[in-house]
C-alpha cells in the first residue's frame, strides 16, 4: 500500500533521513522505533507531503506520491495523527471533527461517525462542545485521533501518541489503537514507547540517525538483545 | 447635550467605516500574521470601482435603492478579485521567506495601487454620485443624523453580522479559523490553504470596497490617495482592538471614529485644536503600544482569525 523507496530528507545542509527503504501493507499495523531525534517525525511529515524528499520515491496504491500537495493526499485517504497532536485549540471539539470531515461531503456519514469517535473515546462526548484548547494532554490526543479518522483514512499516520502522557491515559491510548487495528485499519505508528509499540503492531523498523538500522516482525523484534537493550530498558 | 449626541452619531458613523476596513486588516493578520499595507488602497479601489459601475450605469442621473445596490455588490466583487489577485501574484510567491520580505512587499503594493490610480484617474478629486436621496432628520434638540449615515451605519451592522455568520457557522469559516491557529494541521485535514487564505482576502477587500462606497454617499469627495490617512486610522483600531480578534476590529473601529469627532467637537476645552483630528488615532496607536500592547479584546490565547 505505502514504499519508501531509497527517500533522502534534508533540512537545509542537515540531512535528516538518508536513504530509507519501508513498507506498510493494507490490514497491518507497522511500527517505526527510535530514540528522539532519529527521523520519525521526518519520515511521516515526508509521507504526507509536508516535506519534499531531496532523493527517492514515496508510493501510495500505486503512485509516487512526492510533490503531491498535502490537502490532496487526504482525499486520496492519508490521515494523520501529527507530533503535538496539533489540534485546533480555538475550535470546539465537535468542529475539530468537522475539520477531520472536511473533505467529506455526505452528512449522515459524518454524523454516524462522529458518533464512532464519541464511543471510541467517550471523554470527548463529554467535552464536545468545549474549546480544544481547554482539554487535557491525553484528551488532546483523542481528539487528534479521532479527528484523524474523521476523514476515513485507508492508511492511518500516528507520530508519537503516548507523549507526555500518564500510564493510564497511555493504556487508554494503545486500547483505542487495537480497536481501530481489530477494525482492519492499516496504520503506520511511530513511538519512543517501543515497548507498546512493538506489543500493537505485525511489523516494526528501527530508526537511528536517520536510517533504518533493523526490520522485522514485531515479536521478534521485542525478543532481539540489541533491541531490548537500546529500546526496552532491559 | 446636543453636540455631545451628534459628536456621537458623526463619530459612529465614520467609525463604522473603520470598523469594515480593520476587519479585513485583523482577518489577514490572523490567518498570515501580515499587516497588509495595500488594504486601505483596496477601500479607495472600491470607491473608484463603485464611481465607475454608478456613472457607467447611469444610477447617478436616478438615485434608487437598486442602483446603490449593485454599485455595493458590484465594488465588493471587483475589491475581492483584486484581492485574490494581490494574494496570488505578489504575496504568494514571498510568503516563504521573511516577515520583513513580506512587510515590504505589501508596501511596495500600496504605493503601486495609489500611483497606478495617480496615472489612470490623475490625482484630480472626482465626486461620487449620490445612489439614493439624502435627507437630514433631525433628533431632539439640535442633533441631526442624515440618511446616508443611517445608512452607512445599518449596511456596515449587516455586513459584520455576515461575517459573523460565515466565520462561525459556515464550513469555509471553520477552515479560516483552522488555518490561522495552525497552517500545516489545517492541510492534514485536506484543507487546501491556499484557497482559504485567497477567501480570506476576498473577504477583507470586499468589506473595505463595502468601506469606500459607503464613505462616498457621506463625504463624496474620492481621489486615489484617500486610502492612506483612512488606512492608517482603520489599522490603528485593529491594533486598538487586539490584532487578529474579529470583534475587536468592530469595537477599535467604534472608539477610533468616536475620539476622533469628540476631539473635533471638544478639543477646544483642553486646548486640543480640532485640526489635530488625524492625529488621534496615532495618539491611541501610541498609548496602547505603551500600556496593552495586546490591545483591548486581544490575549495570548485569543483566537486569531
Ligand atoms: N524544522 C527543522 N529544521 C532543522 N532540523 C530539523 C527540523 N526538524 C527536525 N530537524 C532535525 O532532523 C532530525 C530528525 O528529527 P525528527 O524527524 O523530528 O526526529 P524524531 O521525530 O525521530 O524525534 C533531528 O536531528 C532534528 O534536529
Ligand atoms: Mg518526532
Amino acid at each position: 500500500m505505502l514504499t519508501l523507496d531509497n527517500v533522502s530528507v534534508s533540512y537545509g545542509a542537515i540531512e535528516a533521513l538518508t536513504g530509507i527503504n519501508l513498507h506498510v501493507e493494507k490490514g497491518e499495523v507497522v511500527t517505526l522505533i527510535g530514540a528522539n531525534g532519529a527521523g520519525k517525525t521526518t519520515t511521516l511529515r515526508t509521507i504526507t507531503g509536508l516535506l519534499d524528499p531531496i532523493a527517492g520515491r514515496v508510493v501510495y496504491e500505486g503512485n509516487e506520491i512526492q510533490g503531491v500537495p498535502t490537502h490532496k493526499l487526504v482525499s486520496r485517504g492519508i490521515a494523520m495523527s501529527p507530533e503535538g497532536r496539533g489540534v485546533f485549540a480555538n475550535l470546539s471539539v465537535r468542529e475539530n471533527l468537522e475539520m477531520g470531515a472536511y473533505i467529506r461531503k455526505d452528512k449522515k456519514a459524518i454524523a454516524s461517525d462522529m458518533e464512532r469517535g464519541f464511543e471510541l473515546f467517550p471523554r470527548l462526548k463529554e467535552r464536545e462542545a468545549q474549546k480544544a484548547g481547554t482539554l487535557s494532554g491525553g484528551e488532546q490526543q483523542m481528539l487528534a485521533m479521532a479527528r484523524a479518522l474523521m476523514s476515513k483514512p485507508r492508511l492511518l499516520l500516528l507520530d508519537e501518541p503516548s507523549l507526555g502522557l500518564a500510564p493510564l491515559v497511555v493504556h487508554t491510548i494503545f486500547e483505542a489503537i487495537e480497536r481501530i487495528r481489530q477494525e482492519g485499519a492499516t496504520i503506520l505508528l511511530v513511538e519512543q514507547n517501543a515497548n507498546a509499540a512493538l506489543h500493537h503492531s505485525d511489523r516494526a523498523y528501527v530508526l537511528e540517525t536517520g536510517r533504518i538500522v533493523m526490520e522485522g516482525d514485531s515479536k521478534q523484534l521485542a525478543q532481539d538483545p540489541r533491541v531490548k537493550e537500546a529500546y526496552l530498558g532491559e | 447635550m446636543d453636540t455631545f449626541v451628534q459628536q456621537l452619531i458623526n463619530g459612529l458613523t465614520i467609525g463604522s467605516i473603520y470598523a469594515l476596513i480593520a476587519l479585513g486588516y485583523t482577518m489577514v493578520y490572523g490567518i498570515l500574521r501580515l499587516i497588509n499595507f495595500a488594504h486601505g488602497d483596496i477601500y479607495m479601489l472600491g470607491a473608484y470601482a463603485g464611481f465607475i459601475i454608478a456613472t457607467s450605469m447611469g444610477f447617478a442621473a436616478n438615485p434608487s435603492a437598486i442602483g446603490f445596490a449593485v454599485t455595493l455588490v458590484g465594488s465588493m466583487a471587483i475589491a475581492a478579485a483584486v484581492g485574490m489577485a494581490i494574494e496570488r501574484f505578489a504575496y504568494r510567491p514571498v510568503r516563504k521567506y521573511s516577515k520583513m520580505t513580506t512587510l515590504i512587499t505589501a508596501i511596495g503594493m500600496s504605493l503601486f495601487i495609489e500611483y497606478l490610480f495617480v496615472f489612470i484617474f490623475s490625482g484630480t478629486p472626482r465626486s461620487f454620485p449620490q445612489l439614493l436621496p439624502n435627507e437630514n432628520i433631525t433628533l431632539f434638540g439640535n442633533a441631526t443624523i442624515s440618511t446616508s449615515q443611517i445608512l452607512i451605519f445599518v449596511v456596515s451592522m449587516l455586513l459584520m453580522f455576515l461575517l459573523q455568520w460565515i466565520i462561525y457557522k459556515t464550513k469555509i469559516g471553520k477552515a479560516m479559523r483552522a488555518v490561522s491557529f495552525n497552517l500545516n494541521s489545517a492541510k492534514l485535514m485536506g484543507i487546501n490553504t491556499n484557497f482559504v487564505i485567497a477567501f480570506t482576502f476576498a473577504l477583507g477587500s470586499a468589506l473595505a470596497a463595502a468601506g469606500g462606497v459607503l464613505t462616498a454617499q457621506y463625504n463624496p469627495k474620492i481621489e486615489p490617495l484617500m486610502g492612506i490617512m483612512t488606512g492608517l486610522k482603520a489599522f490603528v483600531a485593529a491594533v486598538l482592538g487586539g490584532i487578529g480578534n474579529i470583534p475587536g476590529a468592530v469595537l477599535g473601529g467604534l472608539l477610533i471614529g468616536a475620539a476622533e469627532t469628540l476631539v473635533v467637537g471638544y478639543g477646544g476645552y483642553i486646548g486640543v485644536p480640532s485640526t489635530f483630528r488625524d492625529a488621534v488615532a496615532f495618539a491611541i496607536l501610541i498609548l496602547v503600544l505603551l500600556l496593552r500592547p495586546a490591545g483591548l479584546l486581544g490575549s495570548n490565547v485569543q483566537e486569531k482569525v
